[in-house]
């Protein structure tokens, strides 16, 4: 079209039409363009550039010119690296792939694994070069082809081109070999239906002599342990086999082409290790296979440089996770005990880590190096002090709560912002467990609602005020502590918080002097009023604190004798005031004074002892099983007895909850611990912290107390007035005849709780007698589980047992569940595990 | 696995970006520009792990980074790599990159990003370790480039 008028005009602008007149100035070079854009002095100035230079590619791409093509591509790349677009590039990509030359497919690859992925529907065009180079008869060729499969090979390629992978792990060519090792792990990861393909091919792997490929196969292997229980039980008749590599690693003495600062190829070392504490985990005899080997690379490894201590991090983490034997634990923390004392941060860091993952399974041992752990809170390295104050917190107990709260009080007076909400709460949880006396509880609160108080999180302060109601005793000394802490200082609302609370109970042993603790103070009821007063009108108070402060003031009325008239003043000047909140308690109050006054004294009589009905918060799982409701299964009495075996502890200290008691009778009783261990696994990941929770024996089982018609367990009835309707149902469960629904209802003005109406029914032609239902969430949920309807499962789907599971989810995660369900069915115990992950959105959003 | 490999200088700007799992371009560029700025607060007497930043995965991920001269080499890497194993692989892929370019500074990568990537690939595939044996990679290299220069005279 622009043919025959430019031939004749302007020599350069001839190259569009092809073969047509003098052509393009070649495209630059890369290092050309580089050094082009370097020059650019703005950030406008090189998007100029670049796109100057797109245009040229463009049109040069248009020439098809094969010469050209790799240079361009290569200047596309570097442009894509500084975040300019480059997606027409893709095609020509896949061009140099298809090149004969090595240098095109080179950059051709690499332009594919930088541009493609596997939502482009031209990736799968590259399948048919990648099977053809697989099998090309340059090595390198092959290589590129495993490296791009292997970095972005979708699942349908991976499939087509898996048989090539599993040729090459076999060949000889060790540079081929490794690189079709890793190859095969991303093969697996994509479609794991193709794990079994390349097991013959994992045969030999281990013989080889190099490096390389012993690192990659060691990489496959732990892949496919990982993925498969059955594929672990397979590979631990390797443990001997990676026991004599390692072993011959360390005593094979200098090996220089291995050698990396005087350690025989750690990395190979570091993967042995990992691999073996995957075989000897929960396996007592592979267990006992390693001992002697990690015995000895603990106690011959270098410490002086990193690589001799990434070993020996690795061979303590192998220690702690699998069957070792007691000294050899002792051994291993002994070794992290060391690290917390090295100079190196880098080693401070993974040691604390460790450490916080075995403090739980080896108490006493990370005890012995507290005082090393303590001195690390004054590191000046952020990372390592959130360690540090982590560890700290698992390990105060009994014996040194005292010496360690002084050191987190320090702590907490010089740490980061960042850090003080956690800190603050870690010490209330701390001292709520063990403090020696009540008088030393309250002063450590107070003396972190003075330090802290603005960084105290909001669910402290009716803790707080329980816990202080509680000690009766110590009334007269909190109250005067408390008002002498905000006379000088008001601002921190926590602690305004729960003093206003405070005085408002106890103002009149304020005035009355009455304090046995220490020096009883004299103040007078007008001066109490006034820095209730001041709490009420400064600008720093928030509308929660002004309503306590409001709400203590009032509440004196009836404590305090000559100031009525005052209160009564102040609270109805507030029955004006434009915070909603504050307007309508000073409103109630004055009708209290005006119409209700000979209530008043009742109503703000001194607030009883409360009874603890949570201790942990969202770590704590509570679960029911309609304890009242006395169900067919309960041969036994309800569990106010002592627990009859050691297995139902066990169960109640996992799930903090009462009634487990349903399961016992009709788990095997031949097999115990597996019973509990299938517990486990259903609560595989969910922390639980539950040791108070533990504590309220089952005979106060009450405390969750429901109003009879939900025990019916036949909630059929919308249990909120505004539901939010269309959820839809899922079928959670159905397998062996057994068919498990889930209905949901929100409600809007709650919509942190989702509840879950479950229908098991049941189409085989026999009954499924002993049913039970148990559920279990992850730890930022909580889950309730009321009565079921039945225990029986009636057959030919002539009935069904309906039970309800209420669940909160204040942080609006993704719902999932993990359920476990056992019955009997006919004349065999049968007992599932399942997990619940097709939650309609609407559930839980 | 390795997540993703980053290389910026002093001032932010990208030598080697080099992602594991798909992100889209516009989130790459954010990914290295949040990675940089974090990188960058860190003294040099501070430990060279860092909790990952919001849009490269959540908790489960590391940056483990290690400061040469005007280079920082970041790598973010899951649960499932040693730290102090990584800290050793970026050691031996700069000193890899020493020997291939000898004496290499910012310049080598800034000119030879192609080059550079081909020599990551030789350690580091489908975001596992590869290869760590220094005189191998090089050997490997060498004899590919070697091929390349075969084929034609011409060099791109």
């Amino acid at each position: 079209m622009f043919g025959s008028c430019c031939h004749c005009h302007r020599p350069g602008a001839a190259g569009f039409i092809r073969g047509f007149g003098p052509r393009m100035p070649a495209p630059i070079r890369l290092r050309e363009l580089i050094r082009t854009i370097r020059t650019a002095r703005t950030q406008a100035e090189e998007r100029e550039m670049i796109q100057k230079e797109c245009a040229a590619i463009r049109s040069s791409f248009r020439e098809e010119d094969n010469t050209y093509r790799c240079r361009n591509v290569a200047k596309l790349l570097y442009m894509h690296m500084l975040g300019y677009p480059a997606h027409f590039g893709q095609l020509e990509c896949l061009k140099l792939i298809a090149s004969q030359k090595f240098t095109d497919k080179r950059i051709g690859y690499l332009g594919a694994m930088l541009l493609l992925d596997e939502r482009q529907d031209v990736h799968l065009l590259m399948t048919n070069c990648i099977k053809n180079d697989l099998n090309h008869s340059t090595q390198y060729v092959q290589g590129l082809a495993l490296c791009t499969l292997g970095c972005m090979g979708s699942s349908e390629m991976c499939r087509d081109l898996a048989g090539e992978v599993e040729k090459l792990l076999k060949t000889s060519n060790s540079y081929l070999r490794k690189k079709a090792a890793l190859c095969a792990v991303h093969v697996i990861r994509k479609v794991p239906e193709l794990m079994e393909m390349f097991l013959p091919a994992t045969k030999n792997l281990l013989n080889e002599k190099n490096h390389g490929v012993l690192h990659t196969s060691v990489v496959l292997l732990t892949e496919m342990c990982e993925r498969s229980p059955d594929m672990l039980a397979h590979f631990r008749k390797l443990v001997p086999q990676l026991v004599r590599i390692l072993k011959n690693l360390i005593m094979s003495g200098y090996s220089p082409e291995h050698d990396v600062s005087g350690i025989s190829d750690p990395f190979l070392q570091v993967r042995i290790l990992r691999l073996l504490r995957i075989l000897g985990r929960n396996d007592d005899d592979s267990s006992e296979a390693m001992n002697d080997i990690l015995a000895q690379v603990a106690t011959n490894t270098e410490t002086s440089k990193n690589v001799g201590n990434a070993i020996l991090y690795e061979t303590v983490l192998t220690i702690m996770d699998i069957k070792s034997e007691s000294g050899l634990r002792v051994l291993a923390i002994n070794i992290l005990g060391r690290f917390l004392l090295n100079n190196d941060k880098n080693i401070r860091y993974v040691a604390l880590t460790s450490l916080l993952k075995t403090v739980q399974t080896d108490h006493n041992a990370v005890q012995r190096h507290r005082s090393t752990i303590v001195d690390c809170l004054k590191d000046l390295d952020v990372s390592i002090k959130r360690r540090a104050m982590e560890l700290s917190f698992a390990l105060v107990n009994g014996n040194n709560i005292r010496g360690m709260m002084k050191e987190l009080l320090y702590f907490l007076d010089s740490c980061e912002p960042e850090f003080k909400a956690d800190c603050a709460s870690g010490i209330f949880l701390a001292a709520e467990k063990y403090a020696p006396s009540k008088r030393w509880h309250i002063d450590t609160i107070m003396r972190v609602l003075t330090t802290a108080g603005s960084y105290v999180r909001d669910d402290a302060v009716p803790n707080l005020i329980q816990l202080i109601t509680n000690s009766v005793e110590m009334h007269a000394y909190t109250v005067q502590r408390l008002y002498k802490a905000i006379l000088g200082d008001y601002s921190q609302q926590p602690l305004v918080q729960v003093a206003a609370w405070c005085i408002g109970e106890y103002g009149d042993l304020l005035v009355s002097g009455q304090c046995e603790e220490e020096e009883p103070i004299q103040v007078t009821e007008d001066e109490v009023l006034d820095i209730l007063e001041s709490v009420l009108i400064s600008n720093m108070s928030t509308s929660v604190t002004r309503g306590y402060a409001l709400t203590a003031i009032m509440k004196l009325s009836t404590r305090f004798t000559c100031t009525v008239n005052r209160i009564k003043k102040v609270v109805s000047i507030y029955g004006s005031s434009i915070d909603v909140e504050l307007q309508q308690r000073a409103v109630e109050y004055n009708a209290l004074f005006k119409k209700y006054d000979h209530m008043r004294s009742a109503l703000l009589e001194r607030m009883p002892v409360m009874e603890k009905v949570t201790t942990n918060g969202p770590t704590e799982i509570v679960q029911t099983n309609g304890e009242t409701d006395p169900t067919p299964l309960e041969t036994k009495p309800p569990p106010s007895g002592p627990q009859p075996t050691s297995q139902a502890n066990d169960l109640l200290d996992l799930l903090g909850g009462n009634d487990i008691t349903p399961v016992i009778p009709t788990a095997p009783t031949s097999k115990p611990a597996s019973a509990g261990g299938e517990l486990l696994d259903l609560l595989g990941d969910i922390n639980l912290t539950g040791a108070p929770a533990a504590a309220p024996a089952p005979a106060s089982v009450p405390q969750i107390s429901q109003p009879p018609f939900l025990l019916d367990g036949l909630s059929s009835q919308p249990l909120f007035n505004d539901i939010a309707t269309g959820i839809p149902s899922i079928t959670a469960y159905s397998k062996n005849g057994l068919k498990i629904e889930f209905t949901f209802e929100r409600s809007n003005t709650n919509p942190s709780v989702t509840v879950i109406t479950i229908q098991a029914s049941n189409s085989t032609e026999l009954d499924m007698t002993d049913f039970v239902f148990q559920a279990a969430v992850p730890k930022t949920f909580q889950l309730q589980l009321l009565s079921p309807s039945s225990s029986i499962v009636p057959a030919f789907n002539t009935g069904t047992i309906t039970q309800v599971i209420k669940v909160l989810n204040p942080q609006k995660q993704q719902l999932r569940m993990r359920i476990k369900l056992t019955y009997n069915h006919k004349g065999s115990a049968m007992q599932d595990l399942a997990e619940v992950n097709n939650f309609p959105p609407q559930s839980w959003q | 696995m390795i997540q993703a490999i980053l290389v910026f200088n002093n001032h932010g700007k990208p030598r080697l970006v080099r992602f594991y799992q798909r992100f889209p371009e516009e989130i790459q560029q954010q990914i290295v520009r949040e990675t940089f700025h974090l990188v960058l607060k860190r003294d040099d007497n501070i430990c060279n792990f860092l909790e990952g930043g919001s849009l490269i995965g959540g908790s489960d991920y590391k940056l483990i980074y290690r400061h040469y001269a005007t280079l920082y080499f970041v790598f973010c890497v899951d649960s499932s790599e040693s730290e102090l194993g990584i800290l050793d692989l970026i050691q031996v892929f700069v000193e890899t990159l020493d020997k291939c370019f000898e004496n290499v500074c910012e310049l080598d990568l800034i000119f030879h990003m192609d080059k550079v990537h081909y020599i990551l690939q030789e350690v580091v595939m489908g975001g596992m370790v590869l290869e760590t044996n220094m005189n191998e990679i090089v050997a490997q290299i060498e004899a590919q480039n070697r091929l390349e220069k075969s084929e034609s005279g011409r060099q791109p």
